[in-house]
């Protein structure tokens, strides 16, 4: 049974139909691309699968159950997280504490013991924070643990998103862009990330312009064009289908197909 | 020096009061960034249902418990019914849903209720305690008291346990929280409830020093409101000490200078700390980052 399934999902925003028919499947430890010219609808194809939006036709199943339109909070505590494009972090906690808020799906808390702070809850407390620690150490933050989230680089956020996002133990994770406005050696940190987490049996599914690191770390890639997929497959066939060419150039493949997804 | 005293004495005990209010306002606007007029309401309805709990035949402590939990049930109610509903409204729709709902609070108190002014008996009696040459009410203890512990209640329960970072979370960026799983909707909730507890606490508090009445919530929000925006707004430290300063400052021009005044020169000071310090004094500038 595949991890994620997408049948039939579209929405629509007044006269205008954003996302129609779109279907594909995601299996555990896969990594699954979403790629499409800007205004395609990858981000809003995200949005109804993870709850930010309510589809208008379609379903989504979760490891058989399904969970369409189901809201966020109820998709994180079904082992599904994601990332933002426009980041969303608590900018005023620090980094590690960042992470620890995650983390507390997986704390069994006590109101009582935490108020009075019995020795439970503050080994409890302890063992978030190394396991908060541990994620930060794994994306390459661990040195900034105790900086306050804002003062962070664009692109060292990035990664502290996916190191709150993994801190749910999630069985999928969907990551909006996240090598956006990061430069070269940011983007091949975050391929070595995302290609470590998937190893870790974790599926990932990805919206990303980088078409180099798309075609470097997916199984398998969706392209969608106007609301509508278009095409789908391994990375060797997908960059040479002529409809995602046309769709990229919006020219005659023989002109410029080469060079169509670099 | 003892008159001074005597004016500190006092104003800590309505400061507390403040204090508590503004905390009512802080809770609610970091969760929703909303500024509920409507805290002063709960302040009427504590002292309100536990004069007419304690008339009915109830035990004193067992119809302030009724009543802090009225009023923590009419929180929930407003959430519900009007706040979450409007959700997506811009937050000035909000704040008028909330002057809203204490006008139909107070119109419902005096409907229910009535329009005379209730005392019930003070906790530890009236008699007068002398400290240093000045003298405080044993309610006004029970007034200093009772404010300083739910702040530190309030301080544990939001640095200690998962359901109170879980709010400060929601305060702190919505969409994250939900990210991660929290329920916000349910700590909206939460939080309004919080608030409304706590103002009807205070008003449980003061009735016996201050009697209470159907229209006695439109002082309280304003008073609790300023000094929530002198401390900083969304700020649990700013809403202690903008409470207390507002008392002090009422209580000693009050005293020193003529009670008639205790209000203008109490807003003089609140208008200069903030031309000086618009964020107020404990507040920081907000940022958003894209």
């Amino acid at each position: 049974m595949p991890l994620l399934r997408v049948e039939g999902l579209g929405i629509d925003f007044g006269g205008l139909r954003a996302v129609d028919n779109v279907g594909f499947q995601v299996e555990p430890g896969e990594i699954v691309s979403v790629i499409g010219p800007n205004g395609a609808g990858k981000t809003t194809l995200f949005n109804m699968i993870s709850g930010a939006y309510q589809p208008a036709r379609g379903a989504v199943s979760l490891d058989g159950e399904i969970v369409t339109g189901m809201v966020p909070h109820l998709l994180a505590r079904r082992g599904l997280s994601r990332t933002f494009q426009n980041l969303q972090i608590f900018q005023k906690m620090t980094v590690l504490e960042n992470v620890m808020v995650g983390c507390h799906l997986q704390e069994r808390a006590s109101l009582l013991a935490d108020l009075f702070s019995t020795p439970a809850s503050r080994k409890r407390s302890a063992e978030t924070r190394a396991a908060a620690l541990k994620l930060l150490e794994r994306v390459g933050l661990d040195c900034a643990a105790d900086k306050e989230a804002s003062s962070l680089s664009y692109g060292a956020l990035k990664r502290l998103e996916i190191a709150r996002a993994l801190a749910l133990e999630p069985r999928i994770l969907l990551l909006d862009e996240p090598a956006a406005g990061c430069n070269a050696v940011e983007t091949e940190e975050i391929d070595h990330l995302v290609a470590d987490v998937a190893k870790s049996g974790v599926a990932i599914l990805l919206v990303e312009h980088d078409m180099k690191l798309v075609m470097r770390i997916s199984n398998h890639i969706v392209v969608l064009d106007r609301g509508e997929k278009i095409a789908e497959g391994r990375p060797g066939e997908v960059s040479r289908d002529p409809k995602v060419i046309e769709a990229y150039l919006g020219v005659q493949p023989k002109e410029a197909g080469g060079h169509a997804l670099g | 020096m003892t008159e001074l005293l005597q004016y500190v004495l006092s104003g800590l005990t309505v400061g507390a009061v403040y204090a508590l209010v503004a905390l009512g306002f802080t809770i609610i606007y970091n969760a929703s960034n909303v500024v509920n007029f409507a805290q002063g309401e709960f302040v009427m309805l504590g002292g309100m249902i536990t004069f007419f709990a304690w008339q009915a035949g109830l035990p004193l402590p067992l119809a302030a418990a009724l009543a802090i939990l009225a009023a923590a049930a009419v929180g929930v109610a407003l959430n519900k019914l009007a706040v979450e509903r409007a959700r997506g409204a811009p937050v000035v729709s909000l704040i008028i849903i909330t002057i809203g709902a204490s006008i139909f609070l107070r119109g419902g108190a005096q409907l229910v209720f009535d329009k005379q002014l209730h005392r019930f008996p003070a906790f530890s009696g009236d008699e007068p305690l002398v400290i240093g040459g000045a003298t405080i009410l044993p309610q006004g203890l029970w007034v200093v008291a009772g404010a300083a512990t739910v702040f530190a209640l309030l301080y544990l329960f939001f640095t200690r346990t998962l359901t109170g970072k879980a709010i400060l979370a929601t305060a702190n960026n919505r969409v994250a929280a939900r990210l991660v799983g929290i329920n916000t909707d349910y700590m909206m909730t939460l939080s309004f409830a919080l608030s409304a507890a706590i103002g009807a606490l205070a008003g449980v508090l003061m009735t016996p020093i201050t009697l209470t009445s159907y229209d006695l919530g439109v002082a309280y929000a304003l008073k609790g409101f300023a000094a929530a925006m002198l401390g900083g707004m969304g700020v649990p430290a700013g809403a202690l000490v903008g409470g207390l300063m507002l008392g002090l400052i009422e209580a000693i021009t009050a005293g020193y200078v003529s009670s008639v005044y205790k209000d203008a020169v109490a807003f003089i000071v609140i208008l200069a700390v903030l031309f000086a310090m618009p964020q107020g004094l404990f507040g920081r500038k907000s940022t958003d980052r894209v």
